[in-house]
């Protein structure tokens, strides 16, 4: 195992580039989940904003 | 504008919320073939295949380096072709998914870049030189760049999507340089490997080529799933107006029909 980890000698080139590979492809896969994630608590706040202000005027409309 | 010539599928697919549900149908299964192949092509790469004769071990970063720079090459001109049709048609899917293929572009070829610089410094004992084929992956990277930045710089997204599609266009005479860059110049980067043409010229053992290919083949279901994904992405904030995306992320789907789940 660590004969295999040495990778001859070039463990300190072998590594790092399937390190690169990877931390490289897992921020490629859940960024655009953080940005969806963002998005909808946007959104989500601009609807129930909307909808307390429909709820407002209505009640103003129902009150005159 | 009509689009009847167009077969229905492709019709249906082309609507934001179905290829909503569809992408998040196919997401999950992509990935997880992508997760296998890479799991075999990594295994048969860094253990079983023995280690080359001229290089040692350090020749093992190819199993990662050439799938990527292939990647490089392929995601471009994924995005050429969307950007040709989103200009062309002016199709909304076909704008998001060019501007979604530019990350994950610009994520393997910046790969392809560091992986091949750490393969570089013990085999030429040096990180990085000015040879054609370095040079012209590095304009790949910084194309993939401005297609990002120009599609960020403008407040209208939809003309940003058609802007950046077209210099995704443009930027494609850059495709046939990469590739050729090896043959054309006399460059200190090492001829092709493995030639798809011509598969006698390959100079490559059966038993370090079989997970090349698998990793290839990984990289691709993984491609294709994270565009998918970052495809739904798109499509939800670009149609933020829309009674689907309100539905979908109020959970209050009473007012619509056909909601996607």
């Amino acid at each position: 195992m660590a004969h295999w980890f040495a990778m001859g000698g070039y463990a300190m080139y072998v590594w790092p580039a399937f390190a690169v590979f990877f931390i490289v492809l897992v921020w490629d896969w859940f960024a655009p989940a953080l940005r969806r994630r963002r998005f909808t608590r946007e959104l989500r706040g601009r609807l129930a904003r909307e909808r307390t202000r429909n709820t407002r005027a209505a009640r103003a409309e129902a009150s005159t | 504008m009509s689009r009847s010539y167009l077969p229905h599928w492709m019709h249906w697919l082309g609507s934001p919320p179905n290829f909503y549900r569809f992408a998040g149908a196919w997401r999950p299964w992509l990935m997880a073939a992508a997760l296998i192949a890479g799991a075999i092509g990594l295994y048969g790469g860094l253990v079983l295949a023995p280690p080359d004769y001229q290089q040692g071990d350090a020749y093992r970063i190819i199993f990662i380096h050439v799938p990527s720079a292939w990647m490089s090459l392929f995601i471009y001109a994924t995005m050429a072709v969307a950007g040709l049709i989103a200009l062309v048609w002016r199709v909304k899917l076909a704008e998001v998914i060019a501007m979604e293929c530019a990350p994950t572009g610009a994520a393997f070829t910046f790969i392809t870049l560091v992986t091949g610089s750490l393969w570089g410094k013990p085999m030429w004992g040096t990180w990085w030189t000015w040879d054609a084929r370095l040079t012209s992956e590095l304009v790949l990277l910084f194309l993939y760049l401005g297609v990002i930045g120009l599609y960020n710089a403008f407040e209208d997204r939809r003309r940003g999507a058609r802007a950046a599609s077209l210099l995704a266009l443009v930027g494609i005479v850059n495709l046939p340089i990469v590739h050729y860059s090896v043959q054309w110049w006399n460059t200190l980067h090492q001829g092709t490997t493995v030639d798809f043409l011509d598969p006698a010229r390959s100079s490559i053992a059966p038993s370090m080529l079989w997970p090349l290919l698998v990793m290839a083949l990984a990289t691709h279901l993984y491609f294709f799933a994270s565009l998918l994904g970052r495809t739904r992405t798109g499509l939800l904030s670009l149609e933020s107006g829309k009674q689907w995306v309100r539905a979908l992320v109020d959970g209050q789907p009473e007012r619509t029909t056909g909601a996607p789940t």
